[in-house]
């Protein structure tokens, strides 16, 4: 116990060097905490977006169905299979038929897609479908912000939609803006509208058919003939990908703030090392074994990191706190120019293993930027290091 | 230790290579030093006073010849039999005192003890006891930077005489300290070699120092040129 005893011994003793170093130290502790956690807010709120207002517990896509490849909506859409219908009536999944379209917003042409959707549907938690309700002599439409803007359109107001329906024929109607609707998910918004299901599968000439089936969380998918079911890891294959990218992006950000902390401390370590040489000649003579003049010099500076995580709990806890009920309410637009499906305002997500990941990195790095230095000077013949000569 | 020796010393030769030479710090030097003795190696600067003290401290190695300190041959003894000879058996006192500067003189007094592993209530009474063999029980919480030259080299002697060693070293004690304190110093020195029976070895050149030694032995060039006992 001699060791430790000596080392808090020492640090304590060196007053505010011990402090300053322990403060920045702190200073990384806290930003790297502060920063994952955002970044695991972002992720966890990306998913549960996508899952409560797009994907839910699955798709069941009909045979065909390309999301990326217009040309294909042509021919994906189905008649619903006796299984699925009794999923549909069990409240299980929501049926969605997609028809390629085009509008004209103020006598300009845009592409869209026509959705249709069931008004009163569960299996999307958070998808506003009961707005789409209308009088009978309209054909209500959602659509979400993104699509407003780019097409010019507010609630109340009437579009013209072109559509080709089933058997190839050319047809057209004006659509009511019923609701507008805020998602972080472009791929339900933009170039999207959402109008009632049987008005959608009238206009196609489609009666009965979907081109894809979305199934509530926790239900338990079986093969279907002509449908195939895409699950989660599938569906969130991109975003699962591109939040990998991200996590590399700032897993270099954190090197490089680690990095930067933990030269000081080298630094500050180095010049401690290096000062007190004469001071481990004593230690050496007074019968001190090489061994443990390494060890104390280490733990001297490990130590400073669990300071740091002393201190940075006293200032670091309140504001993550705050941060946590509070969150970072972006300016305008910026959620849209992260490149991920994020809110206006970011909320953190922390965790035991978070903090006690980033506290074992912190004191394990700390060690070893404070090993090398003091086996470098423990090599020193004791006869030098008394003379506080370097060779 | 045999015949009541605790140092031996035979034909000890220390070469230090300098560039293409060699120079020849110590030349076939034998002694012999018993317990309680209060012997001397004199002589001037660049004589091998230090280099002799640092062999016998087994802080360092001879090139040549055997150095047999309290029966342990300091040249093959291991960096951590050496480390243990010296925390067992040895205290050093040096020139510029080396004391842990963000220690007290208690911390700095109880080091050597800690490494030994005594308990703390056998600690704490050895260090308050050194302390008052020493006069500086009442500064046991300063620290080196608020003590003066004096003070702390009579610390660094409780740190030396602490844990009651067979031979304490001592490397120009007094050249840091005006005549005053020299004398105190080395009064407590004598005091400490009567009443504990520990060996006292200095290396130095100052008169004061050498009217009190009991034994006197005279360095020129890396060999002993005298060595005088008083009766």
């Amino acid at each position: 116990m001699i060791i430790p005893k000596l080392s808090i011994r020492n640090i304590l003793g060196a007053g505010t060097k011990t402090w300053l170093n322990a403060v920045v130290l702190s200073l990384a502790f806290v930003t790297i905490i502060w920063g994952q956690s955002l970044f695991r807010g972002i992720n966890e709120e990306a998913s549960r977006s996508m899952i409560d207002m797009q994907i839910g517990g699955g798709q069941y896509w009909v045979e065909g169905y390309d999301p990326f490849d217009p040309f294909s909506l042509e021919k994906a859409h189905a008649p619903l299979p006796p299984p699925l219908q009794a999923a549909v009536a069990a409240g299980d999944a929501t049926p969605i038929l997609i028809v390629q379209a085009t509008v004209y917003p103020e006598g300009r042409v845009l592409p869209a897609e026509l959705r249709g959707i069931d008004p009163g549907q569960k299996a999307l938690a958070t998808f506003p479908s009961s707005s789409i309700s209308g009088p009978p002599d309209i054909v209500p439409a959602l659509i979400g912000a993104r699509m407003a803007k780019a097409a010019g359109l507010a609630k109340g107001d009437a579009v013209t939609v072109r559509w080709r329906d089933a058997k190839g024929t050319f047809d057209a109607r004006d659509l009511v803006v019923v609701e507008t609707f805020t998602t972080t998910l472009q791929t339900i918004d933009a170039g999207q509208i959402w109008i009632p299901l049987e008005e959608l599968r009238k206009m196609a000439a489609m009666p009965g058919e979907a081109t894809m089936a979305v199934v509530r969380q926790g239900f338990q998918p079986a093969a279907v003939p002509g449908w195939i079911f895409r699950d989660l890891g599938f569906l969130k294959k991109d975003l699962d990908a591109f939040i990998k990218t991200k996590t590399i992006g700032m897993s270099i950000f954190y090197v490089l703030l680690m990095f930067l902390a933990l030269l000081a401390v080298f630094n500050t370590q180095v010049l401690s090392v290096f000062r007190r040489r004469r001071e481990i000649g004593t230690m050496i003579a007074l019968g001190m074994t090489r061994a443990r003049v390494i060890g104390l010099f280490t733990l001297e500076g490990a130590l400073q990191s669990i300071l740091a995580v002393l201190i940075g709990g006293v200032y670091g806890i309140p504001f993550l706190a705050w941060f946590k009920a509070h969150g970072w309410e972006l300016p305008g637009g910026q959620a849209d120019n992260f490149g991920l499906t994020i809110g206006n305002v970011l909320y953190p997500i922390y965790s035991v293993g978070l903090v006690a990941g980033t506290a074992a990195l912190v004191f394990l790095a700390t060690a070893i930027v404070s090993f090398l230095p003091a086996r470098q000077i423990a090599r020193l013949k004791p006869t030098d290091a008394l003379k506080g000569k370097l060779k | 230790m045999e015949n009541g020796k605790i140092i031996d010393l035979e034909s000890i030769v220390k070469d230090y290579p300098m560039g293409r030479t060699t120079l020849t710090a110590l030349n076939n030097v034998s002694l012999t030093f018993g317990p309680g003795e209060f012997a001397g190696l004199v002589g001037p600067s660049g004589s091998g006073k230090t280099t002799l003290l640092n062999i016998i401290g087994s802080l360092d190695t001879p090139t040549s010849g055997r150095a047999e300190v309290l029966g342990k041959d300091v040249g093959c003894l291991s960096p951590k039999d050496a480390a243990r000879l010296r925390n067992l058996h040895i205290g050093f006192i040096f020139q510029t005192f080396n004391l842990l500067p963000v220690y007290t003189a208690y911390e700095n007094v109880e080091f050597p003890l800690l490494l030994l592993g005594m308990d703390a209530a056998a600690r704490k009474k050895a260090v308050m006891d050194a302390l008052a063999w020493v006069g500086l029980a009442d500064r046991a919480r300063s620290r080196p930077g608020q003590m003066s030259g004096g003070q702390n080299q009579r610390v660094a002697i409780a740190r030396a005489v602490v844990k009651k060693p067979e031979i304490v070293l001592a490397d120009e004690p007094t050249a840091n300290l005006d005549a005053e304190n020299s004398h105190k110093i080395l009064d407590t020195m004598v005091e400490l070699n009567k009443s504990l029976g520990t060996t006292f070895v200095f290396a130095t050149h100052d008169p004061k120092v050498i009217e009190h030694l009991r034994r006197k032995i005279v360095l020129v060039d890396g060999r002993v040129e005298r060595d005088e006992r008083q009766p």
